[in-house]
Protein backbone atom coordinates (compact mmCIF):
# COMPACT_ATOMS: atom_id res chain seq x y z
CA UNK A 1 0.00 0.00 0.00
CA UNK A 2 2.71 2.63 1.16
CA UNK A 3 6.50 2.06 0.81
CA UNK A 4 9.01 4.13 1.63
CA UNK A 5 12.37 2.95 0.87
CA UNK A 6 15.38 4.47 2.61
CA UNK A 7 13.50 8.36 1.98
CA UNK A 8 15.15 11.74 2.25
CA UNK A 9 13.50 14.69 2.26
CA UNK A 10 15.26 18.63 2.54
CA UNK A 11 13.21 21.32 2.25
CA UNK A 12 15.04 24.12 -0.13
CA UNK A 13 17.21 26.48 2.21
CA UNK A 14 17.04 24.17 5.25
CA UNK A 15 20.40 22.41 6.80
CA UNK A 16 18.55 19.67 8.50
CA UNK A 17 16.26 16.91 6.57
CA UNK A 18 12.82 16.89 7.26
CA UNK A 19 12.88 13.12 7.17
CA UNK A 20 16.62 11.21 6.99
CA UNK A 21 16.54 7.62 5.52
CA UNK A 22 13.67 6.57 6.42
CA UNK A 23 12.31 3.44 5.29
CA UNK A 24 8.38 2.05 6.28
CA UNK A 25 6.19 -0.61 4.79
CA UNK A 26 2.11 0.06 5.29
CA UNK A 27 -0.08 -2.74 4.24
CA UNK A 28 -3.35 -3.01 3.12
CA UNK A 29 -5.88 -2.56 5.47
CA UNK A 30 -3.96 -1.27 8.50
CA UNK A 31 -4.56 1.28 10.84
CA UNK A 32 -1.21 3.03 11.51
CA UNK A 33 -0.34 6.01 13.96
CA UNK A 34 2.56 8.03 13.24
CA UNK A 35 3.64 9.70 15.95
CA UNK A 36 6.76 12.27 17.25
CA UNK A 37 7.12 15.59 18.82
CA UNK A 38 6.17 18.70 16.37
CA UNK A 39 8.31 19.09 13.83
CA UNK A 40 10.17 15.26 13.97
CA UNK A 41 8.56 14.74 10.21
CA UNK A 42 5.03 13.75 10.43
CA UNK A 43 3.23 15.85 8.11
CA UNK A 44 6.42 15.67 5.35
CA UNK A 45 5.79 12.05 5.53
CA UNK A 46 2.20 12.49 4.63
CA UNK A 47 2.71 15.16 2.21
CA UNK A 48 5.24 12.67 0.47
CA UNK A 49 2.81 10.07 0.08
CA UNK A 50 0.17 12.36 -1.22
CA UNK A 51 2.94 13.33 -3.63
CA UNK A 52 2.72 17.05 -2.69
CA UNK A 53 6.45 17.12 -2.03
CA UNK A 54 8.85 14.92 -3.80
CA UNK A 55 11.76 13.19 -1.86
CA UNK A 56 15.11 14.45 -1.97
CA UNK A 57 16.31 10.85 -2.44
CA UNK A 58 14.89 7.23 -1.91
CA UNK A 59 11.79 6.17 -3.30
CA UNK A 60 8.02 6.40 -2.53
CA UNK A 61 5.53 3.61 -3.60
CA UNK A 62 1.89 4.28 -2.97
CA UNK A 63 -0.83 1.70 -4.41
CA UNK A 64 1.67 0.29 -6.15
CA UNK A 65 2.99 2.88 -7.94
CA UNK A 66 6.53 4.52 -7.58
CA UNK A 67 6.20 8.18 -7.31
CA UNK A 68 9.04 9.00 -8.84
CA UNK A 69 7.93 7.58 -11.81
CA UNK A 70 4.64 9.29 -11.90
CA UNK A 71 3.99 12.23 -14.31
CA UNK A 72 1.84 14.90 -13.53
CA UNK A 73 -1.19 14.11 -15.11
CA UNK A 74 -1.30 11.87 -13.33
CA UNK A 75 -1.38 12.79 -10.20
CA UNK A 76 -5.39 13.74 -10.22
CA UNK A 77 -5.63 9.92 -10.68
CA UNK A 78 -3.59 8.65 -7.71
CA UNK A 79 -5.44 11.61 -5.07
CA UNK A 80 -8.95 10.45 -6.06
CA UNK A 81 -7.81 6.57 -4.28
CA UNK A 82 -6.82 8.68 -1.31
CA UNK A 83 -8.74 10.50 1.27
CA UNK A 84 -7.05 13.49 3.07
CA UNK A 85 -8.29 15.02 6.74
CA UNK A 86 -6.45 17.87 8.35
CA UNK A 87 -6.10 19.24 11.46
CA UNK A 88 -7.79 22.38 9.97
CA UNK A 89 -10.71 20.96 8.54
CA UNK A 90 -10.44 22.45 5.23
CA UNK A 91 -14.14 22.95 4.73
CA UNK A 92 -15.59 25.54 2.37
CA UNK A 93 -17.41 28.09 4.51
CA UNK A 94 -20.19 29.58 2.50
CA UNK A 95 -21.27 25.86 1.46
CA UNK A 96 -23.79 23.51 2.94
CA UNK A 97 -22.47 20.01 4.62
CA UNK A 98 -24.13 18.53 1.34
CA UNK A 99 -22.49 20.58 -0.97
CA UNK A 100 -19.00 20.57 1.05
CA UNK A 101 -19.19 16.75 0.20
CA UNK A 102 -20.69 16.82 -3.01
CA UNK A 103 -17.96 19.81 -4.15
CA UNK A 104 -15.51 16.81 -4.33
CA UNK A 105 -17.08 14.64 -6.64
CA UNK A 106 -18.40 17.85 -8.93
CA UNK A 107 -14.71 18.45 -9.09
CA UNK A 108 -13.99 15.12 -10.57
CA UNK A 109 -16.69 15.10 -13.35
CA UNK A 110 -19.56 13.11 -11.33
CA UNK A 111 -22.63 12.89 -12.05
CA UNK A 112 -25.20 14.34 -10.54
CA UNK A 113 -27.42 11.74 -9.78
CA UNK A 114 -24.31 9.75 -8.43
CA UNK A 115 -23.79 12.59 -6.18
CA UNK A 116 -27.60 12.99 -4.67
CA UNK A 117 -27.09 9.04 -3.76
CA UNK A 118 -23.94 8.34 -2.40
CA UNK A 119 -23.43 11.90 -0.07
CA UNK A 120 -26.73 11.16 1.71
CA UNK A 121 -25.06 7.63 2.46
CA UNK A 122 -21.78 8.97 3.25
CA UNK A 123 -23.38 11.40 5.57
CA UNK A 124 -24.75 8.64 7.74
CA UNK A 125 -22.05 6.67 8.28
CA UNK A 126 -20.51 9.40 9.73
CA UNK A 127 -23.76 10.45 11.99
CA UNK A 128 -24.68 14.24 10.02
CA UNK A 129 -28.04 12.81 9.30
CA UNK A 130 -30.03 16.00 9.11
CA UNK A 131 -27.69 18.17 9.30
CA UNK A 132 -27.13 18.36 5.32
CA UNK A 133 -28.51 21.77 5.31
CA UNK A 134 -26.05 23.49 8.64
CA UNK A 135 -23.17 26.01 7.23
CA UNK A 136 -20.16 25.11 8.71
CA UNK A 137 -20.07 27.84 11.35
CA UNK A 138 -23.37 26.49 12.34
CA UNK A 139 -21.24 23.02 13.12
CA UNK A 140 -18.61 21.92 16.42
CA UNK A 141 -15.74 21.28 15.46
CA UNK A 142 -16.08 17.79 15.90
CA UNK A 143 -19.40 17.74 13.18
CA UNK A 144 -16.97 19.85 10.96
CA UNK A 145 -14.16 17.38 11.26
CA UNK A 146 -17.02 14.70 10.53
CA UNK A 147 -18.40 16.74 7.09
CA UNK A 148 -14.18 16.72 6.40
CA UNK A 149 -13.99 12.50 6.73
CA UNK A 150 -17.20 12.27 5.07
CA UNK A 151 -15.87 14.26 1.79
CA UNK A 152 -12.20 11.96 2.40
CA UNK A 153 -14.26 8.76 2.78
CA UNK A 154 -17.13 9.73 -0.39
CA UNK A 155 -15.41 7.74 -3.20
CA UNK A 156 -14.41 5.06 -0.52
CA UNK A 157 -10.54 5.40 -0.98
CA UNK A 158 -8.15 2.71 -0.52
CA UNK A 159 -6.49 4.96 1.56
CA UNK A 160 -7.29 7.62 4.26
CA UNK A 161 -4.21 10.37 5.46
CA UNK A 162 -5.35 12.31 8.35
CA UNK A 163 -3.00 14.76 9.85
CA UNK A 164 -3.57 15.14 13.37
CA UNK A 165 -7.29 15.06 13.08
CA UNK A 166 -8.02 15.66 16.73
CA UNK A 167 -5.78 18.14 16.74
CA UNK A 168 -7.96 20.89 17.39
CA UNK A 169 -10.55 18.76 19.22
CA UNK A 170 -11.07 18.37 23.14
CA UNK A 171 -10.65 14.51 24.26
CA UNK A 172 -14.12 13.95 24.19
CA UNK A 173 -14.84 14.68 20.65
CA UNK A 174 -11.49 12.98 19.57
CA UNK A 175 -13.10 9.69 21.00
CA UNK A 176 -15.95 9.66 18.66
CA UNK A 177 -13.32 10.83 16.05
CA UNK A 178 -11.24 7.88 16.48
CA UNK A 179 -14.46 5.68 16.39
CA UNK A 180 -15.53 7.06 12.94
CA UNK A 181 -11.89 6.50 11.56
CA UNK A 182 -11.79 2.81 13.48
CA UNK A 183 -14.83 2.33 11.41
CA UNK A 184 -13.67 3.41 8.00
CA UNK A 185 -10.55 1.29 8.48
CA UNK A 186 -13.15 -2.08 9.34
CA UNK A 187 -15.02 -1.43 6.25
CA UNK A 188 -11.64 -1.77 4.31
CA UNK A 189 -9.70 1.50 3.98
CA UNK A 190 -6.16 1.42 4.98
CA UNK A 191 -5.74 4.62 7.72
CA UNK A 192 -1.87 6.22 8.55
CA UNK A 193 -2.94 8.98 11.25
CA UNK A 194 -0.51 11.28 12.69
CA UNK A 195 -0.99 12.62 16.23
CA UNK A 196 0.29 13.84 19.01
CA UNK A 197 -2.48 12.56 21.25
CA UNK A 198 -1.13 9.83 23.92
CA UNK A 199 -4.09 8.73 24.94
CA UNK A 200 -5.96 8.13 21.92
CA UNK A 201 -3.09 5.79 20.85
CA UNK A 202 -2.50 4.06 24.03
CA UNK A 203 -6.59 2.92 23.95
CA UNK A 204 -6.74 1.96 20.41
CA UNK A 205 -3.93 -0.26 20.40
CA UNK A 206 -2.78 -0.27 16.88
CA UNK A 207 0.49 0.37 15.33
CA UNK A 208 2.97 2.74 16.40
CA UNK A 209 5.81 4.66 13.99
CA UNK A 210 7.20 7.20 16.07
CA UNK A 211 9.37 9.74 14.25
CA UNK A 212 12.18 11.93 15.60
CA UNK A 213 14.19 14.39 14.23
CA UNK A 214 13.09 12.50 10.94
CA UNK A 215 13.93 9.08 12.00
CA UNK A 216 11.90 6.46 12.19
CA UNK A 217 12.64 5.57 16.02
CA UNK A 218 10.58 2.85 16.41
CA UNK A 219 7.40 0.37 14.65
CA UNK A 220 5.81 -1.27 16.86
CA UNK A 221 2.32 -3.40 16.05
CA UNK A 222 -0.53 -2.83 18.74
CA UNK A 223 2.23 -0.27 20.66
CA UNK A 224 1.51 3.30 22.94
CA UNK A 225 2.66 6.44 22.69
CA UNK A 226 5.98 6.27 24.30
CA UNK A 227 8.14 4.21 27.07
CA UNK A 228 8.00 7.14 29.20
CA UNK A 229 4.67 7.16 30.75
CA UNK B 1 -16.87 17.66 -17.33
CA UNK B 2 -19.68 19.22 -15.90
CA UNK B 3 -20.67 22.49 -17.83
CA UNK B 4 -23.06 23.63 -15.69
CA UNK B 5 -20.38 23.56 -12.51
CA UNK B 6 -18.07 25.33 -14.66
CA UNK B 7 -20.47 27.90 -16.24
CA UNK B 8 -21.56 28.50 -12.19
CA UNK B 9 -17.57 29.11 -11.29
CA UNK B 10 -17.18 31.48 -14.27
CA UNK B 11 -19.78 33.69 -13.29
CA UNK B 12 -19.06 33.97 -9.47
CA UNK B 13 -15.16 34.53 -10.26
CA UNK B 14 -16.31 37.30 -12.91
CA UNK B 15 -18.49 38.60 -10.26
CA UNK B 16 -16.01 38.55 -7.32
CA UNK B 17 -13.45 40.31 -8.89
CA UNK B 18 -15.58 43.33 -10.45
CA UNK B 19 -13.00 45.98 -10.55
CA UNK B 20 -10.29 43.66 -12.25
CA UNK B 21 -12.81 42.37 -14.82
CA UNK B 22 -13.96 46.16 -15.68
CA UNK B 23 -9.85 47.10 -15.81
CA UNK B 24 -9.18 43.73 -17.42
CA UNK B 25 -12.29 44.60 -20.20
CA UNK B 26 -11.59 48.54 -20.79
CA UNK B 27 -8.17 48.16 -20.79
CA UNK B 28 -8.84 44.89 -23.78
CA UNK B 29 -11.11 47.13 -25.89
CA UNK B 30 -9.21 50.33 -26.08
CA UNK B 31 -5.65 48.52 -26.89
CA UNK B 32 -7.66 46.20 -29.51
CA UNK B 33 -9.23 49.44 -30.80
CA UNK B 34 -5.84 51.58 -31.12
CA UNK B 35 -4.86 47.97 -32.89
CA UNK B 36 -7.88 47.58 -35.16
CA UNK B 37 -7.08 51.42 -36.17
CA UNK B 38 -3.89 51.30 -36.71
CA UNK B 39 -4.76 48.20 -39.48
CA UNK B 40 -7.14 50.33 -40.73
CA UNK B 41 -5.14 53.28 -41.25
CA UNK B 42 -2.92 51.01 -43.29
CA UNK B 43 -5.57 49.18 -45.04
CA UNK B 44 -6.71 53.06 -46.12
CA UNK B 45 -3.47 53.90 -47.55
CA UNK B 46 -3.07 50.56 -49.06
CA UNK B 47 -6.43 51.67 -51.04
CA UNK B 48 -5.58 55.05 -51.28
CA UNK B 49 -2.16 54.10 -53.02
CA UNK B 50 -4.19 51.43 -55.45
CA UNK B 51 -6.73 54.54 -56.27
CA UNK B 52 -3.94 57.13 -56.61
CA UNK B 53 -0.50 55.46 -58.35
CA UNK B 54 -3.11 54.78 -61.14
CA UNK B 55 -4.03 58.19 -61.82
CA UNK B 56 -0.49 60.28 -60.86
CA UNK B 57 1.17 61.97 -63.78
CA UNK B 58 4.53 63.55 -64.35
CA UNK B 59 3.87 66.84 -65.38
CA UNK B 60 6.22 68.94 -67.44
CA UNK B 61 5.62 72.81 -67.15
CA UNK B 62 6.65 75.06 -70.04
CA UNK B 63 8.05 78.54 -70.12
CA UNK B 64 5.17 81.50 -69.91
CA UNK B 65 5.60 84.94 -70.12
CA UNK B 66 6.86 85.73 -66.51
CA UNK B 67 8.73 82.71 -65.83
CA UNK B 68 11.92 83.27 -63.94
CA UNK B 69 14.00 80.06 -63.39
CA UNK B 70 17.04 80.49 -65.61
CA UNK B 71 15.76 77.80 -67.95
CA UNK B 72 13.14 80.41 -69.20
CA UNK B 73 15.55 82.77 -69.41
CA UNK B 74 14.47 83.19 -73.23
CA UNK B 75 11.12 84.23 -72.37
CA UNK B 76 8.27 82.13 -73.32
CA UNK B 77 8.38 78.86 -74.76
CA UNK B 78 8.28 78.43 -78.66
CA UNK B 79 6.55 76.52 -80.69
CA UNK B 80 10.06 74.76 -82.15
CA UNK B 81 11.01 73.46 -78.35
CA UNK B 82 7.50 72.95 -77.45
CA UNK B 83 7.54 70.25 -80.65
CA UNK B 84 10.91 69.12 -79.98
CA UNK B 85 9.75 68.11 -76.13
CA UNK B 86 6.89 66.40 -77.61
CA UNK B 87 8.70 64.60 -79.51
CA UNK B 88 11.29 63.23 -76.81
CA UNK B 89 8.87 62.33 -75.17
CA UNK B 90 7.16 59.98 -77.47
CA UNK B 91 10.52 58.51 -78.07
CA UNK B 92 10.01 57.59 -74.46
CA UNK B 93 7.25 55.22 -75.30
CA UNK B 94 6.75 52.42 -74.18
CA UNK B 95 7.67 53.71 -70.92
CA UNK B 96 5.57 56.79 -71.58
CA UNK B 97 2.07 55.82 -71.89
CA UNK B 98 -0.09 58.80 -72.54
CA UNK B 99 0.96 62.32 -73.28
CA UNK B 100 -1.37 64.52 -72.52
CA UNK B 101 -1.30 68.38 -73.56
CA UNK B 102 -2.63 71.35 -71.59
CA UNK B 103 -2.81 74.50 -73.41
CA UNK B 104 -2.84 77.97 -71.49
CA UNK B 105 -6.76 78.42 -72.05
CA UNK B 106 -7.67 74.94 -70.45
CA UNK B 107 -4.99 75.63 -67.66
CA UNK B 108 -6.89 78.57 -67.22
CA UNK B 109 -10.32 77.33 -67.11
CA UNK B 110 -9.62 74.28 -64.74
CA UNK B 111 -8.03 76.58 -62.64
CA UNK B 112 -11.21 78.93 -62.89
CA UNK B 113 -12.73 75.44 -61.94
CA UNK B 114 -10.86 74.79 -59.13
CA UNK B 115 -10.87 78.43 -57.44
CA UNK B 116 -14.66 78.64 -58.31
CA UNK B 117 -15.52 80.01 -54.90
CA UNK B 118 -12.55 82.36 -54.41
CA UNK B 119 -11.56 85.79 -55.28
CA UNK B 120 -8.37 84.75 -56.43
CA UNK B 121 -9.86 84.14 -59.99
CA UNK B 122 -9.99 87.54 -60.89
CA UNK B 123 -6.70 88.42 -59.94
CA UNK B 124 -4.79 85.79 -62.10
CA UNK B 125 -4.82 86.27 -65.83
CA UNK B 126 -4.59 83.28 -68.74
CA UNK B 127 -1.05 84.21 -69.83
CA UNK B 128 0.07 83.90 -66.55
CA UNK B 129 -0.72 80.12 -66.24
CA UNK B 130 2.01 77.79 -67.76
CA UNK B 131 1.40 75.21 -70.50
CA UNK B 132 1.90 71.54 -70.15
CA UNK B 133 2.58 68.33 -70.75
CA UNK B 134 1.02 65.47 -68.76
CA UNK B 135 2.44 62.79 -68.97
CA UNK B 136 1.39 59.00 -67.75
CA UNK B 137 4.04 56.42 -66.88
CA UNK B 138 3.84 52.81 -67.83
CA UNK B 139 5.51 52.28 -64.57
CA UNK B 140 5.16 55.38 -62.00
CA UNK B 141 8.52 54.41 -60.17
CA UNK B 142 10.69 55.08 -63.44
CA UNK B 143 9.98 59.00 -62.94
CA UNK B 144 13.80 59.80 -62.76
CA UNK B 145 13.82 59.32 -66.16
CA UNK B 146 11.88 61.52 -67.35
CA UNK B 147 13.03 64.13 -64.74
CA UNK B 148 16.92 63.81 -65.85
CA UNK B 149 15.59 64.33 -69.68
CA UNK B 150 13.60 67.12 -69.38
CA UNK B 151 14.36 69.43 -66.42
CA UNK B 152 16.45 72.27 -66.77
CA UNK B 153 16.19 72.35 -71.26
CA UNK B 154 15.58 75.74 -72.05
CA UNK B 155 11.58 75.96 -72.36
CA UNK B 156 10.67 73.99 -69.37
CA UNK B 157 9.80 75.65 -66.23
CA UNK B 158 9.60 72.44 -64.35
CA UNK B 159 9.45 68.88 -63.96
CA UNK B 160 6.99 68.20 -61.17
CA UNK B 161 5.84 64.28 -60.65
CA UNK B 162 2.68 64.20 -58.24
CA UNK B 163 3.55 60.57 -56.77
CA UNK B 164 6.45 62.22 -54.83
CA UNK B 165 3.85 64.95 -52.98
CA UNK B 166 1.27 62.06 -52.55
CA UNK B 167 4.68 59.68 -51.08
CA UNK B 168 5.02 62.41 -48.56
CA UNK B 169 1.25 62.16 -48.05
CA UNK B 170 1.76 58.41 -47.42
CA UNK B 171 4.67 58.81 -45.13
CA UNK B 172 3.04 60.88 -42.74
CA UNK B 173 -0.11 58.50 -42.66
CA UNK B 174 2.67 55.36 -42.53
CA UNK B 175 3.91 57.60 -39.56
CA UNK B 176 0.75 57.95 -37.97
CA UNK B 177 0.11 54.55 -38.41
CA UNK B 178 3.13 53.54 -36.71
CA UNK B 179 2.35 55.70 -33.45
CA UNK B 180 -0.79 53.94 -33.17
CA UNK B 181 0.44 50.58 -33.62
CA UNK B 182 3.42 51.51 -30.78
CA UNK B 183 0.76 52.92 -28.36
CA UNK B 184 -1.79 49.75 -28.90
CA UNK B 185 1.15 47.33 -28.60
CA UNK B 186 2.04 49.28 -25.47
CA UNK B 187 -1.31 49.01 -24.11
CA UNK B 188 -1.31 45.28 -24.90
CA UNK B 189 1.78 44.54 -22.69
CA UNK B 190 -0.11 46.65 -19.92
CA UNK B 191 -3.30 44.23 -20.64
CA UNK B 192 -1.06 41.09 -20.51
CA UNK B 193 0.02 42.55 -17.23
CA UNK B 194 -3.25 43.54 -15.68
CA UNK B 195 -4.44 40.00 -16.53
CA UNK B 196 -1.54 38.13 -14.95
CA UNK B 197 -2.53 40.25 -11.68
CA UNK B 198 -6.14 39.66 -11.76
CA UNK B 199 -5.49 35.86 -12.34
CA UNK B 200 -2.81 36.04 -9.32
CA UNK B 201 -4.89 37.61 -7.38
CA UNK B 202 -8.66 35.15 -8.43
CA UNK B 203 -5.72 32.49 -7.60
CA UNK B 204 -5.02 33.72 -4.21
CA UNK B 205 -8.77 34.46 -2.80
CA UNK B 206 -9.36 31.14 -4.40
CA UNK B 207 -6.81 29.18 -3.07
CA UNK B 208 -9.42 27.37 -0.50
CA UNK B 209 -11.37 25.71 -3.56
CA UNK B 210 -8.48 25.32 -5.60
CA UNK B 211 -6.63 23.40 -2.33
CA UNK B 212 -9.52 20.73 -2.11
CA UNK B 213 -9.89 20.38 -5.35
CA UNK B 214 -6.17 19.35 -5.77
CA UNK B 215 -6.62 17.56 -2.45
CA UNK B 216 -9.33 15.06 -4.02
CA UNK B 217 -7.73 14.42 -7.46
CA UNK B 218 -9.72 16.98 -9.64
CA UNK B 219 -7.36 17.30 -12.93
CA UNK B 220 -5.40 20.50 -13.76
CA UNK B 221 -7.52 21.42 -16.75
CA UNK B 222 -11.13 20.99 -13.97
CA UNK B 223 -9.07 23.62 -11.82
CA UNK B 224 -7.62 26.05 -14.18
CA UNK B 225 -10.65 26.08 -16.48
CA UNK B 226 -13.12 28.41 -14.50
CA UNK B 227 -10.05 30.94 -14.42
CA UNK B 228 -8.99 30.91 -17.83
CA UNK B 229 -12.58 31.18 -18.93
CA UNK B 230 -12.77 34.15 -17.04
CA UNK B 231 -9.87 35.44 -18.95
CA UNK B 232 -11.08 34.60 -22.34
CA UNK B 233 -14.68 36.23 -21.83
CA UNK B 234 -13.66 39.26 -20.30
CA UNK B 235 -11.28 39.62 -22.82
CA UNK B 236 -13.76 38.68 -25.35
CA UNK B 237 -16.05 41.52 -23.97
CA UNK B 238 -12.94 43.81 -24.27
CA UNK B 239 -12.95 42.48 -28.24
CA UNK B 240 -16.19 42.86 -29.14
CA UNK B 241 -16.15 46.30 -27.85
CA UNK B 242 -13.18 46.90 -29.75
CA UNK B 243 -14.71 45.98 -33.05
CA UNK B 244 -17.81 48.00 -32.02
CA UNK B 245 -15.10 51.17 -31.74
CA UNK B 246 -13.62 50.03 -35.21
CA UNK B 247 -17.36 49.81 -36.74
CA UNK B 248 -17.96 53.30 -35.86
CA UNK B 249 -14.74 54.39 -36.78
CA UNK B 250 -15.44 53.43 -40.41
CA UNK B 251 -19.32 54.29 -40.53
CA UNK B 252 -18.61 57.65 -38.56
CA UNK B 253 -15.19 59.09 -38.51
CA UNK B 254 -14.71 57.78 -42.31
CA UNK B 255 -18.31 57.34 -44.03
CA UNK B 256 -19.85 60.06 -42.35
CA UNK B 257 -16.90 62.70 -41.57
CA UNK B 258 -14.17 62.23 -44.26
CA UNK B 259 -15.49 60.78 -47.22
CA UNK B 260 -18.02 63.81 -48.07
CA UNK B 261 -15.40 66.21 -47.63
CA UNK B 262 -12.40 64.45 -49.16
CA UNK B 263 -14.70 63.36 -52.20
CA UNK B 264 -11.17 63.28 -54.61
CA UNK B 265 -9.84 60.09 -53.03
CA UNK B 266 -11.40 56.59 -52.33
CA UNK B 267 -11.59 55.34 -48.81
CA UNK B 268 -11.22 52.24 -47.19
CA UNK B 269 -14.56 49.46 -47.83
CA UNK B 270 -16.33 47.17 -45.18
CA UNK B 271 -14.40 44.59 -46.29
CA UNK B 272 -11.39 45.91 -44.65
CA UNK B 273 -13.53 46.18 -41.41
CA UNK B 274 -14.93 42.25 -41.84
CA UNK B 275 -10.76 41.61 -42.05
CA UNK B 276 -9.77 43.02 -39.32
CA UNK B 277 -12.87 41.91 -36.56
CA UNK B 278 -11.58 38.41 -36.07
CA UNK B 279 -7.80 39.23 -35.64
CA UNK B 280 -8.75 41.32 -32.64
CA UNK B 281 -11.05 38.80 -31.07
CA UNK B 282 -8.14 36.57 -31.52
CA UNK B 283 -5.58 38.32 -30.45
CA UNK B 284 -7.66 39.49 -27.44
CA UNK B 285 -8.25 36.19 -26.69
CA UNK B 286 -5.55 34.76 -27.24
CA UNK B 287 -3.54 36.99 -25.75
CA UNK B 288 -5.42 37.41 -22.51
CA UNK B 289 -5.60 33.40 -22.15
CA UNK B 290 -2.14 32.95 -22.70
CA UNK B 291 -0.85 35.23 -20.28
CA UNK B 292 -3.68 33.48 -17.95
CA UNK B 293 -2.39 30.11 -18.74
CA UNK B 294 1.11 31.10 -17.93
CA UNK B 295 0.01 32.87 -14.90
CA UNK B 296 -1.75 29.98 -13.60
CA UNK B 297 0.87 27.40 -14.52
CA UNK B 298 3.05 28.69 -11.77
CA UNK B 299 0.23 29.89 -8.78
CA UNK B 300 -2.13 26.55 -9.33
CA UNK B 301 0.82 23.87 -9.56
CA UNK B 302 -0.27 19.74 -8.93
N1 LIG C 1 7.45 23.74 3.37
C1 LIG C 1 8.50 23.66 4.21
N2 LIG C 1 9.63 24.37 3.93
C2 LIG C 1 10.70 24.30 4.75
N3 LIG C 1 10.75 23.58 5.83
C3 LIG C 1 9.67 22.84 6.19
C4 LIG C 1 8.50 22.85 5.38
N4 LIG C 1 7.59 22.03 5.95
C5 LIG C 1 8.18 21.53 7.07
N5 LIG C 1 9.43 22.01 7.20
C6 LIG C 1 10.38 21.65 8.27
O1 LIG C 1 10.55 20.27 8.26
C7 LIG C 1 10.58 19.74 9.58
C8 LIG C 1 9.46 18.71 9.73
O2 LIG C 1 8.20 19.38 9.68
P1 LIG C 1 6.84 18.59 9.66
O3 LIG C 1 6.92 17.49 8.66
O4 LIG C 1 5.75 19.59 9.46
O5 LIG C 1 6.78 18.00 11.10
P2 LIG C 1 5.52 17.60 12.01
O6 LIG C 1 4.34 17.45 11.12
O7 LIG C 1 5.93 16.33 12.65
O8 LIG C 1 5.35 18.69 12.99
C9 LIG C 1 10.43 20.93 10.51
O9 LIG C 1 11.72 21.30 10.95
C10 LIG C 1 9.85 22.00 9.64
O10 LIG C 1 10.31 23.26 10.04
MG1 LIG D 1 2.47 18.49 11.20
Amino acid sequence: MILFDTVTKLYPNQTRPALEEASLEIEKGEFVFLVGPSGSGKSTFLRLVLREERPTAGNVWVLGKDLSRLSNWKIPALRREIGTVFQDFRLLPNKSVFENVAFALEVIGKPKAHIKKVVPEVLEVVGLEGKEERRPDELSGGEQQRVAIARAFVNRPKLLIADEPTGNLDPGTSVGIMKLLDRINRLGTTVVMSTHDAQIVDQMRRRVVELEHGHVVRDQSRGVYGYAR
Amino acid sequence: MRAQFVASEVGSGLRRNLTMTLAVIITVAVSLTLFGVSLLVRAQVDTMKDFWYDKVEVSIFLCAKGSDTPSCAGGAVTAAQRDQIEADLESLRPLVQDIYYESQEEAFARFQEQFANSPIVDSVNESALPESFRVKLADPTQYDVVASAFSGRPGIEQVNDQRQVLDKFFRLLGGLQAIALIIAVVMLVVTVLLVVNTMRVAAFSRRRETGIMRLVGASNLYIQLPFLLEAAVSAGIGAILAVGGLILTKSVVIDQILAPSFQFTAFVGWDAVVGIAPILILVGIGLSGLAAFLTLRKYLRV
